[in-house]
């Protein structure tokens, strides 16, 4: 009882004593709140804002006479074809370099994963750069090229090839932890029971892995989309024909086109709004578990 | 130069291991690997170095260091620190904020933190050059008092503060959501003030994230193009980066200007990923 008493008294000082540290406690984290939400209010909310209200300041009209115009027809599409085929195709790679890195010990480990997240920090003007120099006329591949009539510079490959560039590291990076999280049991256990590398990935692997590749394929499809450094440099930015949906931004804005700019710049911007809402439930699903724990 | 080839890639060990051999039977996922960094990075790489290393050394180190090449590096680095840094400290006071209060509006902030990831830089560059031109938003408010911010230095940094700041706040996060808090008790209860607390307790440990965070932030930032060529006059020796002089060197044909300027941007890159790597391996140490 005497220790009890003791005990209950000594909490009661930490109380008393606390209090004024509490009283100062509470006001710092105010502060601290208000500077954050002002800091990214005026560094990042105010011009994320801005994109819609310049938009939408005439209501719907000057995104609906934006559709009728065939150069931003054609900027869209060929953004969303960009982003057709490099998903698919850094999936794949996305996959494989994944599955070689989490389920292989091997020197050389730490080096091959800088090797793959080397496109990020590679300035996107120098990618561009990178494939000029290999597929342009006087690159190495130039002449072959010429002579076989097949373009890649200044069309729709090498827009695509920049494209797959800048976003190559995304899926690796999001699939490795969460395979090296799974641990490799539930796949050992499924080949002892007679099922096959093809059935261990779909009814195995891809139930686990789901969330980070859907946040990896959401991070992947967002910088395939957005890209302008390197498809820049690669596209010649003809109108119509190799006019990705960021190059045609910068012409109209420009061309002092504000409207058509911010018509285009707002489905980017929408864009950006789906990713970022995607990216917090996807967050939440591969990260919680985790944190359970 | 060329020291990585791809044929010194491919590093398929047969594993003793009878539970690695199981799995290393998939060696597609290792040609599919190689092959995809071979042709598209490993060789896009050679070619920019080979075509560097074919202009001999003097007249490659005059274009490299020519004053408009020089200035355009001054005005990158100087200015990409100055906005990582920057961020260095509001970034990591997000991340606290975050990690340690709650309070109406956290998802919100904690989501819109990542808009900068998800934004194109096109559109960041042309909402970032009309807010803060002379007759918008903040920039209006700034003209009268002789802050041109749009077109100028000042609109560079604008746009790399944009572009960097999700890095810092990323970075730092995990870090101090990690950090325990009966440490901070700890010193508080032996009478250490608020300050003592964070510059002693805090500070150290989280020390190696911030830096890691600013150098990812920084080479970001040096190598950002999209926003910055909007947000800039680009007028040489005033506003000109280095991305954009490599941009205009390639539009005047210029091939060998380009690529040296280039490979001067790549190693940089190289030695940032380098930094950043040791920064990494340091703030594991605290782990």
């Amino acid at each position: 009882m005497a220790n009890l008493h003791n005990s209950e008294s000594n909490y009661d000082q930490d109380l008393l004593q606390s209090q004024p540290k509490k009283q100062q406690k509470s006001i710092a984290p105010k502060i601290l709140i208000a500077i954050s939400f002002l800091y990214v209010g005026l560094v990042l909310l105010i011009p994320a804002s801005n994109v819609f209200v310049q938009a939408f300041a005439k209501g719907f009209t000057p995104l609906i006479e934006a559709f009728k115009q065939e150069d931003f027809v054609s900027a869209i599409k060929l953004t969303v074809g960009l982003a057709l085929v490099a998903l698919p195709l850094n999936t794949i790679f996305g996959l494989s370099a994944a599955w070689a890195i989490a389920r292989n010990k091997f020197p050389g480990k730490a080096l091959l994963l800088s090797i793959i997240d080397l496109p990020f920090s590679i300035s996107p003007v120098v990618a561009g750069l990178m494939i000029v120099l290999l597929y342009g006329r006087i690159g190495w591949f130039g002449s072959f090229l010429e002579a076989n009539n097949i373009k890649i510079v200044f069309a729709f490959p090498g827009m695509l090839i920049a494209t797959i560039f800048v976003s190559m590291p995304f899926i690796a990076r999001e699939v490795i932890p969460v395979l090296d999280e799974m641990g490799t049991e539930q796949e050992e256990a499924a080949r002892t029971l007679g099922a096959n590398d093809w059935q261990i990935f779909w009814k195995v692997v891809v139930p686990n892995i789901r969330w980070g590749l859907l946040y990896g394929l959401v991070l992947t499809n967002a910088r395939a989309m957005g890209e302008f450094g390197a498809v820049s440099v690669v596209s010649g930015n003809i109108a119509a024909k190799t006019q990705s949906l960021p190059l045609f931004v910068e012409e109209a804005y420009k061309n002092y086109e504000n409207e058509i700019a911010y018509s285009a710049a707002v489905l980017l911007a929408l864009l950006a709004v789906v990713t970022l809402v995607l990216k917090e439930i996807l967050e939440r699903k591969t990260h919680n578990p985790n944190e359970r724990e | 130069m060329t020291t990585t080839t791809p044929s010194s890639l491919p590093d398929r060990k047969p594993s003793s291991n009878p539970f690695l051999k199981i799995i290393t039977k998939i060696p597609w996922t290792w040609v599919i690997t190689f092959t995809y960094l071979a042709f598209l990075l490993i060789l896009p790489i050679i070619a920019l170095l080979i075509k560097a290393a074919s202009e001999p050394l003097d007249s490659f180190w005059k274009t490299a260091t020519s004053p408009i090449a020089i200035s355009s590096y001054e005005i990158t680095f100087v200015t990409a620190f100055a906005a990582a840094a920057i961020n260095g400290i509001f970034g990591t006071l997000i991340a606290w904020v975050i990690v340690r209060y709650n309070f109406f509006g956290k998802r919100f902030l904690e989501a819109v933190v990542d808009l900068p990831f998800a934004l194109p830089t096109a559109v960041a560059g042309l909402t970032l050059a009309t807010v803060y031109s002379n007759n918008g938003w903040v920039g209006s408010l700034l003209a009268p008092l002789g802050i041109k911010i749009a077109f100028s230095r000042i609109g560079v940094f604008v746009a790399m503060t944009f572009i960097s700041l999700p890095f810092i706040v990323r970075t730092v996060q995990p870090v101090l959501t990690d950090l325990e808090k009966e440490l901070e008790e700890a010193a508080w209860s032996l009478g250490a003030s608020q300050i003592q607390t964070f510059t002693k307790v805090i500070l150290p440990p989280l020390t190696p994230s911030i830096l890691t965070g600013i150098a990812l932030g920084f080479s970001r930032a040096v190598g950002e193009y999209g926003s910055t060529v909007i947000i800039a006059s680009n007028t040489p020796f005033r506003d000109l980066i280095t991305p954009v002089l490599i941009f205009q060197r390639l539009e005047q044909y210029d091939y060998v200007g380009a690529t040296v300027i280039g490979v001067v941007m790549l190693v940089i890159s190289f030695v940032s990923l380098l930094a950043i790597n040791l920064l990494q391996a340091w703030s594991k140490k605290y782990g």
